[in-house]
């Protein structure tokens, strides 16, 4: 329905803390849009910023193609879901969503079959009637969605919205977002510090660090093809290996550090291993790396496909296919294509 | 002895519990004792004159009126200083420059003792020499003085004003601790949903801090019930008893009248109001500790 655009966006905090150090990010229309990034890199910031809850220092942030860098909140048509979901606790659920809709004057009639139809596409009807701290984690979430759902915004602003769930109900909370999002089709900015959420929910994922953009892609480029050690070493559990070879890095992923025999006519590695890890189904191998630069630490994750012998304290022939090895500046850590050298 | 939990928690609550009977529950029961005697300052000994005083009471005019200007007086004062402690909250939260002087001073009044700040009033209020006065006729509001203390309504207007001064400071001290409490987060959401400043005002944040706002106000209420200083200083309940209270009524009659008996029936009065005043306290304190 609309696009979100931020123009070399800063917000500088009194003590001269920059937390978001001009960024330029636009989503697409109707787009799942992820800013992921460890905290402390401004994520949370850029998306204050958007909603208007925090004024910029300097550069303008534009919906639909119209600034409105100095709007507050309710002239931007956007609905946030926060991390601690924010709920009004002397309302009902029903009060609750019914709240911005009270707030736009819409008509009684009309506020009841929107916060119905709200309340039906979330599955929360039947709770319409309590107060949230009568609620669960998971409920009382869909509540907050319901609440910026009922509106229709022009942009869904969500703030670790599956943080405040345990880890059991964020795996199924994360499938509904995602099905929720496929009915509702609005463009969304999604603000997480859990890879996992950003690789299943974005369609692209903006990896931030220290107030800057480092690489905005699909999930599968930013995995695949990260553009500096950051992206790469932020992405991925366990993380890509980087092992030192002259002025540059040589990185590649532990899935695809395999014994020589999957993996035939791959870049050679020697494994010392002295670790495993049996981890659902897979095997995490530790151990040094040998021959591709200077004897790195390493991880080696065997998928249960691979049932190849390994043993700890031997020296056992690894590979990496050769497609697989992105290679990075030493000293910038920037990815670069001629290090094949 | 440290391991025997029981007697070092009497042992711990002796002081208080001895203080309690000792000042509270003794006296309590002095005053009942009294109300049902003929004891007079004269004449101390107890003799028994079952209600007698209460039907004095009863029939005395300014006994009735001293009650309704208790509860004008009390529900006047409680609404002003609950919306003026939300209004002075609201400015002793706010982030300004020069926001120190500015609590300094909100707090001032509370931190003047009542006697002193009731004289500085009753000097403020003087029938002739009232700065308020001259402020007034300087801008050609009145001709003449306004007697602030001398006219029956004005008088009252004037102990209420008094006592709302002082005591709303505690109220707004109060509520800062309640907006306070209150998580940023819901204003952040209700400023997305679209709420302007009165909606969110008046949607989320009063009734937020309306349990603790309940406390200020029973507060203020017992402190209003049960004070005298201002109307002793201000009018000594005049004029014409337009201003006499219950606990100014039953100090006249028992102390410096000199009937124990009677002014021991009066402050009898105010135990099933200030009953009710605590059962309300205690309840809207549970209410906070639900949520």
């Amino acid at each position: 329905m609309a696009i979100v655009e931020v123009r070399n966006l800063v917000k500088e905090f009194p003590g001269g803390v920059r937390a978001v150090d001009g960024i330029d990010l636009a989503t697409e229309e109707d787009e799942y849009l992820v800013l992921l990034g460890p905290s402390g890199c401004g994520k949370t910031t850029l998306l204050r910023m958007i909603a208007g809850l925090e004024q910029q220092s300097a550069g303008d942030v534009l919906i639909d193609g119209e600034v409105v860098s100095g709007l507050p909140p309710r002239a931007r048509q956007v609905a946030m879901v926060f991390q601690s979901y924010a709920l009004y606790p002397h309302k009902t659920v029903l009060a609750n969503i019914v709240f911005p809709l009270r707030a736009a004057r819409v008509e009684k009639s009309e506020r009841d079959r929107k916060a119905r139809w709200a309340a039906d596409l979330l599955g929360i009807s039947h709770l319409l009637a309590r107060k949230p701290r009568q609620l669960s984690g998971g409920e009382r979430q869909r509540v907050a969605l319901a609440r910026a759902l009922v509106r229709q915004p022009k942009v869904f602003l969500l703030d670790e919205p599956l943080s405040n769930l345990d880890a059991k109900l964020r795996a199924s909370a994360r499938d509904e977002l995602k099905r929720f999002q496929d009915e509702v089709r609005t463009t969304t900015v999604y603000v997480t510090h859990d890879q996992t959420e950003a690789m299943g929910l974005g369609d692209r994922i903006a990896v931030l660090s220290q107030g800057r953009v480092r690489q905005v892609g699909p999930p599968m480029q930013v995995y695949d093809d990260p553009a500096d050690t950051f992206v790469a070493t932020f992405i991925g559990s366990p993380p890509m290996n980087l092992v030192p070879r002259g002025d540059v890095l040589v990185g590649f992923r532990p899935e695809h550090l395999l014994p020589s025999e999957v993996a035939p006519g791959g870049l050679p590695v020697t494994l010392k291993v002295d670790r495993l890890e049996y981890l659902s189904g897979d095997r995490h191998v530790y151990g040094t790396a040998i021959g591709v630069g200077e004897p790195t630490r390493v991880v080696a994750r065997l998928p249960a496909t691979v049932e190849a012998d390994v043993a700890v304290g031997e020296e056992q022939p690894f590979a990496v296919p050769a497609r697989r090895i992105r290679y990075f500046d030493a000293e910038s850590g920037v990815r670069t294509q001629a290090g094949s050298s | 002895m440290a391991d025997r939990e029981g007697t070092l928690a009497w042992l711990f609550l002796m002081p208080s519990v001895v203080y309690i009977l000792a000042l509270v529950a003794l006296p309590f029961l002095l005053a009942i004792g009294y109300s049902l005697s003929d004891v007079t300052a004269g004449d101390p000994s107890f003799d028994w004159v079952g209600t007698r005083n209460f039907q004095r009471v009863f029939e005395d005019p300014v006994f009735w009126r001293s009650l309704g200007n208790t509860f004008v007086f009390t529900l006047i004062s409680m609404a002003l200083i609950v919306v003026l402690g939300k209004v002075l909250a609201n400015i002793l939260v706010a982030d300004f420059r020069g926001k120190w002087v500015v609590r300094f001073l909100v707090l001032l009044p509370w931190t003047t003792p009542v006697a002193l700040s009731s004289i500085a009033w009753l000097w403020m209020l003087d029938s002739i020499f009232s700065p308020i006065d001259w402020v007034l006729r300087q801008l050609g509001l009145i001709e003449g003085n306004m007697y602030w203390l001398g006219e029956p309504g004005l008088a009252m207007a004037s102990v209420i004003a008094v006592h709302v001064w002082r005591l709303t400071p505690l109220a707004a001290v109060i509520m800062v601790a309640g907006l306070v409490a209150i998580p940023r987060d819901l204003d952040e959401a209700a400023r997305v949903d679209g709420a302007g400043y009165w909606r969110r005002m008046f949607e989320v944040t009063i009734p937020l801090v309306l349990p603790v706002a309940a406390v200020a106000a029973l507060f203020g209420a017992i402190f209003t019930f049960t004070d005298m200083a201002v109307v002793d200083v201000l009018t000594n309940g005049g004029p014409n008893n337009a201003t006499q209270v219950l606990t100014s009524w039953a100090f006249f009659r028992g102390i410096d009248g000199g009937d124990v008996g009677q002014g021991a029936a009066i402050a009898l009065f105010l135990f099933p109001l200030l009953l009710a005043a605590a059962i309300a306290i205690l309840r809207a304190v549970r209410r906070l500790e639900v949520r």
